[in-house]
């Protein structure tokens, strides 16, 4: 049954699943404390994460991954229980660590290997790091006499799980009695007697007859004259003592063993048969505090009869003894952190499926609405309300697939910390990078596609934006500079940017490089924001030298097209010696939209409807003119540039008369409106996305089509794409018409 | 009649490789993912045989889930094992204080399962 796959192989994928999500926490947590943020509830989840990735590579034997979090295991237990507080260089040297441990996962998990001697130095960091003040000094010359002081740190040892199911060593000393000779046949008399605790615990009397009697031949006998009298009987007191004879091959450890759980609970002794028979004085000390425990385990007057038996009779509330309530149960924050969700985990294939599916319902739906609506049938009817009914449903069913497909972008913004470590680190430069918005969701499919370019930016952000720590000084500016990274929902759509302090674009050597590689004519008039986003055509590269860290053959263009496939737009803003910032914009699902259906000279289109803030029949008066081909149109007081979308999209030659159409006013990027003229409003409906340049190819000003209730292909308008557009007459292809059918 | 044992871990990795020990032992196996959900999951099912728990957990925690389950006089005889590490001796110190049963040393295996449900259950 288990022929083909391996199932713990299988465990072992989810465990490093597992390992990706806990390096997120142990990321997130220690950039947490790093902003000085070491509340209890922020060790704790660090210390968890670690804690379970050191658990979990212990089930697969992933040696090198086990004793490196056990070091740093160590450390944060300290930081737990207060022994040690976070102070800046252990800050640096846990994330250093963090970084370590992620290598050692991806190595377990087949990636490169991670030279051990890195391991070895990091755990030397992290020692030196713990015994500093919580100011960071200059200690470096204490070197070895430190690490000879410091406490205990568990070290790191080589099989550390080597003692499997070993039980406790028992407490007092065993030494002092003559051990039977081995393999003999031995007799040992074995005494306990359950206490109450014993009983708390739901250990059963039963087991340990049992155990022993597994161990050789067992004689028992029953110590009842601890039972009091009935009134003076306690319930939950335990009364009765065993003493059993096993006669048996094993020596004492095999008997110790089976009292291995309860030690503490019934004061086992153990004694060799000859043993017994010497006087009982007190003797060696190891027996002297062996009698001190029967004796405070029995006090004052013993002891009734135990009531072992599941369910039997009176019910009194049970005595559970107060126990150190625990960080987390105290923290008020807690209750919040740790409604940490649930998952499970599903192939993404049946989601898929599930999507397609469900956007075939929507469609159906819409075809049937379409069909009722024809055939006359009255609104009252009890199929049009079923009908409006499962249009609700529908909606509702759409929303909750989509909703399985949304992530939070934190999965991906995660990953960016530990980059901007390294490449400042690659390039001597300082910085520090500032998340926001990381609980925005977006669908599935978009994230992936996001690390990338993402990745990419923040490289460039500080290879080519930041300037050098002494430049920056130089400039007033602090040394380390700050890459800024944020995530947000803006009009339908997410909107990611990515800026930095540094010196901003280099307009005439942009300017210069376009040039000389023949981008752009040398008489060409371009404003401040043509030239910066011609860092986006393809072939251009600003770095003089091609660095290690953004040139590695990937332009911006290749960012730019990357984003457009997805939908989106990427553009940059930038003030030279304050810092630039790139804007990328991508639609939240590449499934379904809402859309308002128009119609544009004879054509039919979608309008997303997230886009459209509200829509006019303009009047004459609602009309100014800028010049013959500019109109604007007044809404509210105020001047909105009025574009006509078929006269855009070459639809037709000549403009729309404004009056004879309907203006929508839009949105589009950084919260700028738009009206848009079309001929005709049809209505509202849901489309489902079918992707244009998968099935024809890239339409400037197009988004993607879809089909409609009635069959025919319409296409989605994409609203800022038109926006800005230059006038039809400048385009260069010919204008898509698509054939009713 | 197969022993039941209700498994509580966050980790899924660990939940499915404790499912997997214990079923080649031939217990059937229940699972919560904390404290909070292995309390809903006693309430929903007859009571099992034996719980293994982790102690660190979000939510609710070892510590606090046994003491749920020892305040509840139905499960007051369930006996509980707690996952730990052998470095995890205080933890261990306080599981008991909390009611816990006994303990297994991670890593385990299933004859470690076995060893230590057979000498926490009739």
């Amino acid at each position: 049954m288990s022929q083909d796959v391996d199932p713990l192989l299988e465990i072992k994928q989810t465990f490093f699943q597992e390992c990706d999500e806990l390096l997120g926490d142990l990321e997130r947590g220690l950039m947490a404390i790093e902003g000085g943020d070491h509340d209890a509830e922020t060790i704790n989840l660090v210390f968890r994460a670690v804690h379970s990735i050191k658990g979990g590579a212990g089930a697969f034997g992933l040696d090198a991954l086990v004793r490196f979090a056990h070091v740093f295991e160590g450390t944060l237990e300290e930081l737990r229980s207060g022994t040690l507080q976070p102070n800046a260089n252990l800050v640096k040297a846990m994330l250093v660590a963090a970084d370590l441990l992620a290598d050692l996962v991806r190595e377990a998990r087949g990636g490169a290997s991670v030279d051990p001697s890195r391991s070895i130095a990091v755990t030397e960091r992290l020692r030196h790091a713990a015994f500093e003040p919580a100011l960071p000094t200059a200690a470096a010359e204490t070197g070895d006499d430190v690490t000879a002081a410091a406490p205990s740190h568990p070290p790191v040892q080589d099989d550390p799980f080597g003692l499997g199911f070993q039980p406790v060593v028992i407490s007092f000393d065993l030494e002092s009695e003559p051990e039977p000779e081995p393999a003999a046949q031995a007799t040992w008399i074995v005494d306990f007697r359950p206490a109450a605790s014993f009983y708390a615990r739901a250990s059963e009397p039963l087991i340990l007859l049992r155990e022993l009697s597994a161990i050789g031949t067992a004689t028992v006998e029953l110590d009842e004259t601890g039972i009091p009298l009935l009134d003076a009987l306690e319930l939950e007191d335990g009364y009765l003592g065993w003493t059993v004879q096993v006669v048996t091959d094993q020596d004492r450890a095999a008997i110790q063993d089976v009292f291995s759980f309860v030690e503490d609970d019934c004061a086992p002794t153990i004694r060799s048969a000859d043993a017994v028979a010497a006087p009982a004085k007190p003797g060696p000390p190891a027996v002297a505090r062996m009698v001190e425990q029967i004796v405070q385990t029995f006090p004052a007057a013993p002891p009734p009869v135990p009531d072992t038996a599941p369910g039997s009779g009176t019910v009194t509330p049970f005595p559970v003894q107060a126990v150190a309530p625990s960080p987390i149960a105290e923290d008020p924050q807690a209750a919040k952190q740790a409604a940490a969700p649930q998952s499970i985990r599903v192939e993404l294939d049946r989601i898929d499926r599930l999507v397609d599916i469900v956007g075939e319902l929507v469609i159906n739906q819409a075809m049937l609405a379409q069909s009722i609506s024809e055939s006359g049938m009255g609104r009252a009817s009890a199929v049009v309300k079923g009908l409006e009914e499962l249009e609700h449903l529908t909606r509702d069913m759409q929303e909750s697939v989509m909703a399985i497909r949304a992530q939070p972008v934190r999965s991906v913004f995660q990953r960016m910390p530990r980059l901007v470590r390294e490449v400042a680190a690659m390039v001597s430069k300082e910085a520090r990078l500032i998340t926001e918005g990381e609980g925005t969701e977006v669908d599935k499919t978009v994230i992936e596609r996001l690390s990338d370019p993402i990745t990419h930016m923040i490289r460039n952000a500080i290879d080519h934006g930041l300037e050098a720590p002494a430049d920056r000084v130089a400039a007033g500016k602090v040394a380390e500079g700050t890459v800024r990274l944020s995530a947000a929902h803006r009009s339908g759509r997410i909107v990611i940017e990515v800026g930095d302090d540094g010196r901003g674009i280099n307009r005439e050597r942009v300017r210069a490089i376009a040039i000389a590689k023949g981008l752009i004519s040398p008489e060409a008039q371009l404003n401040d924001e043509e030239i910066d986003n011609l860092i986006f055509l393809p072939g251009f590269s600003t770095a003089a030298q091609v660095s290690d860290i953004s040139g590695r053959g990937v332009g911006m263009d290749i960012v730019r097209s990357s984003i457009l496939a997805l939908g989106g737009r990427i553009s940059i803003a930038s003030r030279p010696g304050h810092g630039s910032t790139f804007t990328l914009s991508l639609p939240l699902t590449l499934a379904v939209l809402d859309g308002m259906v128009v119609t544009i000279a004879g054509q039919t289109l979608v309008i997303p409807l997230t886009a459209v803030v509200e829509t006019l029949q303009p009047k004459s008066s609602n009309i100014r003119w800028m010049g013959p081909d500019a109109p604007l149109v007044v809404m509210r007081d105020s001047y909105i540039p009025l574009l006509d979308v078929g006269h855009r999209l070459g639809y037709r030659a000549e403009p729309l008369q404004p009056t004879s159409g309907v203006v929508l006013l839009v949105e589009v990027g950084n919260g700028n409106r738009m009206a848009l003229l079309v001929d005709a409003i049809q209505g509202q409906r849901q489309v489902v996305i079918k992707s244009l340049e998968a099935n024809y190819g890239a339409v400037e000003g197009i988004a993607a089509a879809t089909i409609l209730g009635d069959g025919r292909i319409a296409l989605i308008l994409d609203v800022e794409a038109v926006s800005a557009m230059p006038q039809s007459d400048a385009m260069g292809q010919a204008p898509l018409r698509l054939a009713v059918g | 009649m197969s022993k039941t044992v209700l498994t509580v871990d966050d980790s899924k990795s660990m939940r499915e490789l404790l499912k997997l020990a214990l079923s080649s032992q031939g217990f059937s196996v229940s699972q919560a993912v904390d404290g909070v959900h292995g309390l809903e999951v006693l309430r929903e099912q007859a009571p099992p045989d034996v719980i293994i728990t982790d102690i660190n957990m979000p939510r609710m925690n070892g510590f606090e889930f046994i003491e749920g389950v020892r305040s509840t006089d139905a499960y007051r005889t369930i006996p509980i094992l707690v996952l730990t590490t052998e470095s995890d001796a205080e933890k261990k110190a306080r599981a008991r204080k909390a009611g816990a049963t006994g303990w297994i040393v991670k890593p385990f295996d299933a004859a470690k399962l076995a060893d230590a449900i057979r000498r926490v259950s009739i």
